[in-house]
């Protein structure tokens, strides 16, 4: 029997079934929690599922390499949805065409102060000029923020690790920020959400009102685009 | 939603075609983005379809986020020595950018509509 057992473990473990099971199972799990606290933003439905897979991976030793040949097919469609990212913002242009210019104002100014922040902390903290150099682009979608990190002397795979941890800080945390500011407007908390926790912070505010979510996906972008071309000159020409 | 979908993947095809042969720092799947925006301005009739496939996709995002979330938790042991200073520096300057961005859009956003107003945006 536990032979048995043992078998068809073992068989399950290497397919890809297994992996793309435990992601959804996970991700349920998430948004059950999520609702049960209704939306309570520390509850963040990505980061629960993270755990659950993480904590069940370690437990059955399964590898994260068999893991992620099932996860895979998740993993891939991310790319997709940046692309129907476009939907959502073209049924906006109207308002975005009002309100362009403080939004990229916002942009600008909240990008400087991370970046310098980021950087300015983390070298006083004494952490090594590689490690800080990749936090530079971490409020940059992963994909890009690996490609602006090895343009600019970083590791790729520690910035995508950066990135990925300040998209679920930012969504975690910011509902208590704009509250404390007193920000009402469903256009300026999700576009502030998408610059600066890119696609977590994107799915957070898709949580709260599709409105929200729109300018996040235009702001993760937008975001994306400027650092990619800006931030290996500044750099180049500051550090 | 299998055309909008088929339509989606066509486009994430071309931008990454379009990102890899010009050798552009941008990933193909933001070019895709902007590549959609081109589609639905010249053919508006195909937005139901497209928009079907988005809505999908988009209401589940957190879902695609996992396996790389997971990643992520498996690779915090490389970071163990320098974790606190990482763990500070990341969450003060999340919480500066996204106070900061939030806060000059809105007050930026509150003059707006007065054209005058835009030599203010300097100060």
């Amino acid at each position: 029997m536990r032979d048995d057992f043992f078998r068809l473990w073992v068989y399950l473990s290497t397919t890809p079934l297994l992996g793309l099971t435990l992601t959804l199972v996970a991700y349920q799990i998430g948004l059950w929690l999520a609702r049960r606290s209704s939306n309570h933003p520390l509850v963040n439905p990505v980061l629960v599922a993270m755990l659950v897979v993480a904590a069940t991976l370690a437990a059955t030793e399964v590898s994260y390499q068999q893991y992620f040949e099932g996860a895979q097919f998740v993993h891939f469609l991310l790319g997709t949805a940046t692309v129907a990212l476009g939907l959502p913002f073209y049924e906006r242009l109207a308002e975005l065409r009002a309100s362009w210019r403080s939004l990229v104002s916002g942009l600008v100014c909240g990008s400087v102060a991370a970046t310098a922040t980021v950087y300015g902390l983390a070298k006083y903290l004494g952490v090594s000029e590689a490690t800080a150099r990749s936090l530079l682009p971490k409020s940059v979608t992963a994909p890009i923020a690996m490609g602006i990190s090895e343009a600019i002397g970083g590791v790729p795979a520690l910035s995508a690790v950066f990135a990925i941890l300040t998209g679920v800080l930012g969504a975690a945390t910011g509902k208590i920020v704009f509250d404390l500011l007193g920000i009402k407007s469903m256009m300026v908390r999700g576009f502030a959400l998408g610059a600066q926790a890119h696609g977590i912070g994107t799915a957070r505010a898709y949580l709260v009102s599709a409105d929200a979510g729109a300018f996040a996906g235009l702001a993760l972008g937008l975001h994306g685009l400027m650092a990619s071309l800006v931030l290996p000159w500044v750099v180049r020409w500051i550090l | 939603m299998l055309n909008g979908f088929t339509g989606l993947l066509l486009l994430q095809l071309a931008g990454e075609g379009i990102a890899r042969s010009l050798a552009l720092p941008v990933p193909g799947p933001i070019i895709g983005f902007v590549l959609l925006l081109a589609v639905l301005r010249l053919r508006p009739r195909w937005t139901p379809s497209l928009k079907q496939a988005a809505d999908g996709l988009l209401s589940h995002l957190s879902l695609l986020f996992i396996p790389a979330g997971v990643g992520v938790v498996m690779h915090l042991k490389a970071i163990r020595e320098e974790g606190l200073a990482i763990a500070v520096a990341l969450a003060v300057s999340t919480l500066v950018g996204l106070a900061v961005t939030a806060w000059v859009a809105e007050r930026l956003g509150k003059r707006e509509p007065a054209p005058e107003d835009e030599a203010a945006r300097d100060a």
